[in-house]
């Protein structure tokens, strides 16, 4: 518990505060990668204690988020017509598909179940031979060594009525699609913690050189995210760009060498569809040809019709950070937490779901 | 736990059933019906009021009285701390106690599953009656309904509870007024955490109990010596301490301001919260309750509070503002401010 507190300290953090804004001199577009450090940053109030010159943009690292409206309707598919049990994990329930949430399919009679844990989804496996078990394997590089174990462990145990839905995606190379994108307006990177503990930092230095850009490993309490952002500053205020690593207490360089192996022996790299963004070269992860019988993709006859994204939801205008949420014509009015038109007014990692608590705070709280 | 099951069972021996699951027939008002209550049930809850064995029951309730009704399904029925049987007799009790009235009368219906093992039946409707005892009301009327296999989830509760006002009390949403002081008597969080740690799929090993209690005795006591300076209490159980503010922020268009740091919270329970990704102000309570109460008398209604055994962890957590009607704002440990909303639905926990 003290561990949490340090991490929270307020005076460490006025500290931090007066650094940043001593040293700030022009305005900055920082974007923290990751859904869990937006949450953090909304969480703890801290988007209004930074000086004015400094704008946070939420960028795409919100698993639920952008994960594709096809692969949605194929789980809701596969929970519905195929009498299994569909597992996943909680965040995903609320996540509107093109007709319906997982959430609804389960009140109208459809088995899906929250887990925590993909190992859980192998032995509810083990224990309901007779029934298939679909585990939604979605979330970035932080997740996908858990769900590559579970293919491990079914394969172990002789589990073959358990298989996965992938929808792994990886984080460097969507922020190269936002470096690459015409309108980008991001000068330095928050990069997310939890991924670099698990891929190491190495995959972040081409991206420093060939674009010039400020990169800081950053964690997620609220003193890890303005010790992030201080750095980050001094680095534009200096004029340098080069990749800093503020979470070493958790981050090695290198990674975490068995959990990378696992990915290497289960996954394949190859193109990924975005929710919201589009289809980003080698941005995700596949099952391997050796574990191709786990793929619930292949395993079942799933047919459905191709989807089309409501044209309200500006969610790829806000993944990528070129709208704010609360400049989105539908936000808090069609779209709200409790009736969203996109993934990023549902999970508590999304941009729009933290800024509709948050824009309320603006207006009624004097700053 | 162990001890006091025991102590129980000895109190209360089940008695020799000759059945040991509960049937359809069970439910039906018929012969089974009638060997099943006779077999023991009323006369675990005996008193004068149920014995007349009537439809309804016949009460003698002057002046002005508080009413209230809850039902309850709670997963898995035995969890670490209590099971369903006291927590639907706390649950109206501190409905009542929140209306600031005296609990006197419950009613007490069963909707049973097929299926449900006369021993686990058994402990719940001892856990009932030992939970009445405590908070000194009585069951004065039922009804038992079984269920199908699989149309039920082992035994959900219905109780409703009638109760006398304090004298002193006059406790409503219009009395809350700017500067007003918010009070929680103890730990937030626990109740939700003890259940979590149980569910299916989600076991992890801790020393968390739920705080199921009735809470009249102590409101009452707070009655007694502040009556009108206190203006409102509200037990926060589904939804947790977050949503039970809103909601006496829409409902009585005021402002709220609370501060996260003066927030009561195990040690264990708030890093339960942090592992599972859930934030405890909107994990439920059973023990707790908000009393809003005038700012003068605050320091001392806090003091009372703490020489009470269910106010050991009280906290002024906050305060009614002009500021922001209809929100609360929470000023977190950072320093910084956020508002706290109603969820949409569950918490759901996050993926990383």
């Amino acid at each position: 518990m003290k561990y949490l507190s340090e991490f929270r300290d307020p005076e460490l953090a006025g500290q931090y505060l007066n650094e940043i804004k001593s040293i700030v001199r022009k305005p900055w577009t920082i974007m923290e990668v990751c859904g869990g450090q937006t949450h953090s940053l909304v969480k703890n109030g801290l988007l209004i204690m930074l000086p004015d010159e400094i704008r946070m943009v939420h960028g795409p690292g919100c698993p639920v988020c952008v994960t594709p409206l096809n692969l949605i309707d194929k789980a809701i598919f596969l929970a519905e017509e195929r009498n299994l049990i569909l597992c996943s994990f909680g965040d995903m329930l609320r996540v509107p598909g093109s007709k319906k949430s997982l959430l609804q399919s389960k009140a109208k009679g459809a088995d899906v179940r929250i887990m925590y844990s993909p190992l859980d989804a192998v032995k509810l496996a083990k224990e309901n031979p007779d029934k298939e078990v679909v585990f939604f394997a979605v979330g970035f590089e932080t997740t996908a060594p858990a769900n590559a174990l579970s293919v491990i462990q079914a394969e172990q145990q002789g589990v073959n009525n358990y298989s996965i839905l992938t929808s792994h995606v990886l984080v460097p190379p969507a922020m190269e699609a936002v470096l690459n994108d015409e309108q980008n307006v991001i000068q330095a990177f928050l990069a997310a913690g939890h991924v670099c503990t698990i891929m190491g930092i190495s995959e972040y230095y081409p991206i420093v050189e060939k674009y010039k850009v400020p990169i800081v490993v950053t964690g997620f309490e609220p003193l890890d995210l303005l010790q992030g952002i201080l750095m980050a500053v001094r680095q534009l205020e200096n004029g340098e760009y080069k990749l800093e690593n503020q979470y070493s207490r958790v981050v090695k360089a290198e990674g975490n060498a068995a959990a990378i192996k696992l990915l290497r022996k289960v996954f394949e790299v190859e193109d990924r569809e975005w929710r919201g963004i589009g289809t980003i070269p080698a941005s995700g992860f596949e099952l391997q040809k050796n574990y191709r019988r786990y793929d619930a993709n292949l395993k079942f006859d799933i047919q459905i019709e191709k989807a089309i994204e409501s044209k309200e939801c500006m969610a790829g205008q806000v993944l990528k950070g070129l709208m704010r949420p609360h400049e989105c014509p539908q936000f808090g009015k069609k779209c709200t937490p409790s009736s969203p038109l996109g993934a990023p007014m549902v999970s508590s990692e999304g941009a729009c779901a933290a800024y509709y608590h948050f824009s309320q705070a603006l207006e009624t709280t004097p700053a | 736990m162990t001890q006091q099951k025991i102590s129980m069972q000895l109190q209360c021996p089940m008695p020799a059933f000759d059945f040991d699951v509960i049937t359809l027939g069970h439910g039906s008002g018929g012969l089974l019906t009638r060997k099943l209550l006779e077999s023991g049930v009323f006369e675990i809850f005996n008193n004068p009021f149920l014995n007349e064995k009537h439809d309804g029951a016949y009460l003698n309730l002057p002046g002005n009285c508080a009413f209230t009704t809850d039902s309850f399904v709670v997963s898995p029925i035995f969890f670490p701390g209590g099971n369903i049987g006291e927590l639907a007799v706390n649950g109206t009790v501190n409905d009542l106690a929140m209306c600031g009235a005296i609990p006197k009368y419950l009613s007490l219906s069963f909707i049973l599953e097929e299926g449900l093992r006369m021993e686990e039946f058994w402990e719940i409707l001892v856990s009932i009656k030992t939970a009445c005892q405590k908070a000194g009301v009585h069951i004065v009327t039922g009804d038992t309904k079984v269920v199908e296999k699989g149309k039920g989830d082992k035994i959900f509760i219905n109780t409703s509870g009638i109760g006398q006002l304090h004298p002193a009390s006059s406790i409503r949403l219009n009395r809350i007024k700017a500067g007003d002081k918010i009070i929680l008597n103890g730990n937030i969080a626990t109740h939700g955490i003890a259940i979590m740690s149980v569910r299916e799929g989600l076991t992890f090993e801790s020393d968390i109990i739920s705080d199921t209690m009735a809470l009249n005795e102590t409101v009452m006591a707070l009655l007694d010596e502040f009556g009108q300076q206190i203006h409102f209490l509200r037990d926060p159980t589904r939804g947790g301490v977050a949503t039970t503010l809103s909601e006496i922020a829409r409902d009585g268009g005021v402002g709220i301001e609370i501060v996260e740091k003066y927030l009561p919270i195990d040690e264990q329970v708030a890093g339960a919260c942090e592992i599972l990704g859930l934030d405890p102000v909107y994990v439920a309570n059973e023990g707790v309750f908000i009393s809003i109460v005038d700012e003068k008398i605050a320091d001392k209604y806090l003091t009372t509070l703490k020489g009470l055994e269910q106010g050991k962890n009280a906290a002024i957590i906050g305060e009614v503002v002009i500021a922001h009607p209809k929100q609360v704002v929470l000023t977190s440990k950072i320093g910084g401010k956020r508002v706290v909303n109603m969820l949409a639905g569950d918490q759901l926990p996050r993926i990383c």
